[in-house]
C-alpha cells in the first residue's frame, strides 16, 4: 500500500502542472471559478477552445478518441487519468466538454460508428460545435427501457419516426439527438431497436420544457411526428441498437459513481452546521447533529478510499466486480443522507425555499436535497442497481421479468 | 499509487484463511466456546507458528516487525472464521509494550510473546463505559496499582496484563504479572463466547510502568482498528452464508434468493459492507504512513464497522428465517461476535464525540 505515486507518475504530474501553468493563466483561473456539480453543455468560448486544442495535442483530453477524429488517442492508464482530473480541477481548467455527446455518443461512435459517421460527428462533438441530447426514456419506458415504443418505419431512403421521448436534458440547445427507436415491431423487444442519429432541426420535432419538482426546467419532452431521418443515419445494424447503446450507459454509471461531489457537499454541510445557530448555539455543538455528522464522515471516507481501491484495481487491469457495482447506490445514498442532515441543521428554516435569503445559505441545501433524485433515479434507479448488484455481484438468480 | 495489498500481504491473508478453514471449522469453534477458559492452546500454537504473534514484535526482539496492516488482515481472517481465543488483547498488549519506553520489559516479554511462550492482554476500560484515557480512575503510586477494570479479555489465562491508569495527572500503561498480589479475576458471562471477558480488581497490586499517554493511545487505536477488521471479516462471512443459504433454501417452489425483496435486501447489505474494507485498510495504513491521522481514522473505523457488522448480522439472521434463530445454526456465532465488536473499546457515540472534539466541532 502506497498512496503516493511512483516517480514516473510524479513526473507526469509535474508535466501536467507545467502545461497548465503555461496555457491556463491566473487570470483564466480567476475567471473560470468553481465548476458546478452538474455542468450543462454549452458552446465553448474561443479561449476555452484554444486551451482544449492544446490539451488534446498534449494528450490530456479525449484520450480514448483517435487522433484522426480530434482525440488524443492515449493508452488507458487509470492513474494518469486521475492525475489529469486532479490537476485540471485544481487549476480550474476546462476539461472535456460536459454533456451526453462527449460522455455517451462519442464512445459509442468510436466503437460502432462507420468511418463516415466518425468523420462527420466525433471531431465537432469534442470541440463542442455539435451539441447532443439523448433520446432514450419514454413515458412508458423508464427502468424497462427496452419496452420503448417510439417507432421508425422505412419509407424509401428515410425512416419515418413517430413517438415521444422524455427526461431529455438540453434538447432545446441540442443540434442532434441520439435515440433508440423501435424499427422491428415483430422482433423480441431487445432485438427490435435501432440506434438512430436525428437532426433536431428536422420538421416534426417539438421540444417542450418539463417543469420539475424543484421548480426548475432542466429537462424536456421531445415529440416526434413523422420525422424523416435518412436511412443510413443509424449506428450499428438495424435491430442492434440495444447492445450498441449499452456501452454508453456504462460510462454514465462511472460518472455518477465519483465521490467528489459528496466531499463538496460534506464540506458545505460542516460550514452550514458551524454558521447556523439552533437555540443560541451553533448547530455543530448539538450532540445529535455532531454524531450524525461524524457517522457520515466515516461513510464518506469509506467511499473515498473505496474509490482508491477501485482505481488501484483498474490500474492493474483487474475486474472490479462487486466492488464496482455497489458504488452508485452507496454514493448516491450517502449524498441523500448528507443533504437530509442539512435540512435538520436548518431547523424550522427547512420550510423555506431555495433562494429565500432569510434561510441559512439561502436554502441552497433544499435544492441539493431535491436534486438527489437525479442521482438516485438517473443512470439506472436504485432498485435497478440492486438487481444488478444481486445478480451480477452476488450471483443470485435473474429476475424472470427481465430475462431475455 | 497503490491502495491494494502487496503480494506478501495477499499470501499472509490466504495462508491464515487456509489454516483456519482447515483447523478451525465451526465444530472446533463450538468446542472451544464450550470449554472452561475459551482458549485452545493448540489452536493458538498453530496460529503462532504461522507467525501472527511475531507480526507486531520488532525484529530486535525476535519478531517480524511488520506493517500494522498485516496484523489487521490477520484480524479480518480471524473474524471471518469466528476464531475463538485471545488474539485481540494479546496483540494490543504487544503494541502497548512496543510503543512504550520500558526497555527491560520489552526484553523480558516481547521475545516470549513472539514465540508464543507468553500471552498478554490489556485492561483499559472502566465502569460506565469509560475508555478515553482522560477519564481513567485507576491509579498508580509507589509502584502499586489500584482500580477496577470490568472488561478484560482473557485475564485468567494471560501471563501479564497491560493496565491503563494514571499516576498523578499523567495517564499511561503499567504491566501487572499474572498472580500478582491484590489482583482478583472474576469471569463474566459474555454474548460472544469465542472471546472471553473477565472483571479484574487491582488492590495495591505491584505494577511496572510501560509507557505514557502516547503508548496508551497507540494501544487503544490499534485495538479499534483490529476490532474493525474483525467486524469486516465477520460481516463478509455472514453475507456469504446468507447468499449461499438463499440459493439452497426453497419456498413457494423457488430458491428464496430469487425473490426480489430478498435480492434487494442482500444488495443493500453488500453495498454497506463493501466500502468498509477500504475504511479499515486506510486506518491501518495510517499507523505506519501517517501516524498523526491514526486517532481519527481508528475511531471512524470503529464507529462505522462496529455498527455495520451488527446491522448486517441482524438482517442476515432475519433473512434466514427461523433457522437463523437457532443455537445450532452457525450464524449465531457471528451475530454474537458482532455484539462484542460493538461494545468492547467503547460504543459508537463515545468515538463520535472524540472525533468531533478532534475536529474542534
Amino acid at each position: 500500500m502506497n498512496l503516493s505515486y511512483s516517480e514516473e507518475y510524479e513526473a507526469f504530474r509535474r508535466e501536467v502542472r507545467a502545461f497548465l501553468d503555461k496555457h491556463w493563466t491566473e487570470a483564466d483561473r480567476e475567471k473560470a471559478g468553481e465548476a458546478p456539480i452538474l455542468a450543462m453543455p454549452r458552446k465553448q468560448t474561443e479561449r476555452e477552445a484554444a486551451f482544449r486544442a492544446k490539451a488534446v495535442e498534449a494528450g490530456y483530453l479525449y484520450k480514448s478518441v483517435p487522433r484522426a477524429y480530434g482525440g488524443s488517442e492515449q493508452p488507458f492508464d487509470a492513474f494518469k487519468s486521475t492525475i489529469i482530473v486532479e490537476e485540471f480541477r485544481a487549476a480550474k481548467a476546462p476539461r472535456e466538454i460536459p454533456g451526453q455527446g462527449v460522455a455517451m455518443l462519442v464512445p459509442t461512435l468510436v466503437e460502432h460508428g462507420t468511418p463516415e459517421q466518425k468523420q462527420q460527428f466525433i471531431a465537432p462533438t469534442v470541440t463542442g460545435d455539435l451539441v447532443w441530447c439523448q433520446g432514450y426514456s419514454e413515458p412508458g419506458a423508464g427502468s424497462d427501457l427496452a419496452s420503448l415504443r417510439t417507432k421508425g418505419e422505412l419509407d424509401g431512403d428515410h425512416w419515418i419516426v413517430n413517438g415521444q421521448k422524455i427526461w431529455t436534458s438540453n434538447a432545446s440547445e441540442a443540434d442532434w439527438m441520439f435515440a433508440l427507436v423501435r424499427t422491428e415491431p415483430d422482433a423480441p423487444k431487445h432485438q427490435g431497436i435501432t440506434y438512430m442519429l436525428i437532426e433536431m432541426a428536422t420538421p416534426g420535432i417539438e421540444v417542450r420544457p418539463l417543469k420539475q419538482l424543484n421548480g426548475g426546467t432542466d429537462f424536456t419532452e421531445v415529440f416526434l411526428e413523422n420525422v424523416r431521418v435518412p436511412k443510413n443515419s443509424i449506428v450499428g445494424a438495424r435491430g442492434e441498437g440495444w447492445p450498441v447503446s449499452r456501452s454508453t450507459l456504462k460510462h454514465e454509471r462511472a460518472f455518477i459513481g465519483g465521490t467528489d461531489y459528496v466531499r463538496k457537499t460534506f464540506d458545505g454541510l460542516v460550514m452550514l452546521a458551524q454558521f447556523t445557530n439552533l437555540r443560541g448555539e451553533p448547530a455543530i455543538k448539538n450532540d445529535t447533529i455532531r454524531t450524525r455528522l461524524v457517522e457520515l464522515e466515516a461513510r464518506l471516507i469509506a467511499a473515498e478510499f473505496h474509490g482508491k481501491r477501485l482505481l488501484t484495481m483498474s490500474g492493474k487491469k483487474q475486474d472490479t466486480g462487486l466492488a464496482g457495482l455497489i458504488t452508485k447506490n452507496a454514493t448516491s445514498e450517502l449524498q441523500h443522507d448528507l443533504v437530509d442532515l442539512a435540512l435538520d441543521i436548518m431547523g424550522d428554516c427547512a420550510a423555506l425555499a431555495t433562494g429565500e435569503e432569510k434561510a441559512p445559505f439561502s436554502g441552497m441545501f433544499v435544492d441539493a436535497y431535491m436534486w438527489t433524485f437525479a442521482l438516485l433515479i438517473g443512470g439506472g434507479t436504485t432498485n435497478i442497481q440492486r438487481n444488478i448488484i444481486a445478480e451480477r455481484g452476488l450471483g443470485l438468480p435473474r429476475d424472470p421479468a427481465t430475462k431475455r | 499509487m497503490d491502495f491494494g495489498l502487496s503480494e506478501d500481504q495477499q499470501l499472509l491473508k490466504a495462508t491464515v484463511a487456509r489454516f483456519l478453514a482447515e483447523q478451525c471449522p465451526t465444530t472446533r469453534v463450538r468446542e472451544v466456546m464450550e470449554s472452561d477458559t475459551g482458549h485452545d492452546a493448540q489452536l493458538w500454537a498453530g496460529l503462532v507458528e504461522l507467525g501472527i504473534a511475531s507480526l507486531p514484535v520488532p525484529e530486535e526482539y525476535g519478531g517480524l516487525g511488520s506493517e500494522f496492516l498485516d496484523l489487521s488482515l490477520v484480524a479480518e481472517e480471524l473474524g471471518y472464521a469466528a476464531t475463538p481465543g485471545p488474539f485481540l488483547g494479546a496483540a494490543m498488549a504487544v503494541i502497548g509494550l512496543v510503543a512504550g519506553d520500558a526497555q527491560e520489559l520489552k526484553a523480558r516479554w516481547l521475545p516470549e510473546t513472539a514465540s508464543g511462550g507468553s500471552l498478554g492482554t490489556v485492561a483499559i476500560g472502566e465502569a460506565e463505559s469509560v475508555w478515553d484515557p482522560s477519564g481513567l480512575k485507576t491509579s498508580v503510586s509507589d509502584g502499586k496499582l489500584t482500580g477496577r477494570k470490568p472488561l478484560v479479555p482473557y485475564a485468567a489465562v494471560s501471563d501479564f496484563i497491560l493496565v491503563g491508569a494514571r499516576e498523578g495527572e499523567e495517564s499511561g500503561l503499567w504491566l501487572v504479572e499474572a498472580g500478582a498480589s491484590g489482583m482478583q479475576i472474576e469471569p463474566l458471562s459474555g454474548n460472544d463466547m469465542t472471546r472471553r471477558l473477565d472483571d479484574v480488581v487491582f488492590n495495591a497490586t505491584p505494577a511496572v510502568r510501560v509507557g505514557g499517554p502516547d503508548a496508551l493511545a497507540r494501544c487503544l487505536d490499534a485495538g479499534l482498528i483490529l476490532i474493525s477488521a474483525d467486524a469486516f471479516g465477520g460481516a463478509r462471512r455472514v453475507l456469504e452464508m446468507t447468499r449461499d443459504y438463499s440459493l439452497e433454501r426453497e419456498q413457494f417452489g423457488q430458491p428464496i434468493g430469487a425473490f426480489q425483496s430478498y435480492k434487494h435486501q442482500l444488495a443493500d447489505i453488500a453495498a454497506e459492507v463493501e466500502p468498509c474494507m477500504a475504511l479499515y485498510w486506510y486506518a491501518a495504513h495510517t499507523v505506519d504512513a501517517f501516524p498523526e491521522q491514526t486517532a481519527k481514522h481508528a475511531a471512524l473505523a470503529k464507529i462505522r464497522l462496529g455498527e455495520m457488522f451488527n446491522r448486517v448480522a441482524f438482517q442476515c439472521t432475519e433473512l434466514h428465517g427461523g433457522i437463523g434463530f437457532t443455537w445450532e445454526y452457525d450464524l449465531q456465532l457471528w451475530f454474537r461476535r458482532a455484539l462484542f465488536d460493538k461494545g468492547f473499546l467503547g460504543e459508537a457515540a463515545l468515538h463520535c464525540d472524540r472525533v468531533a472534539e478532534m475536529a474542534g466541532w
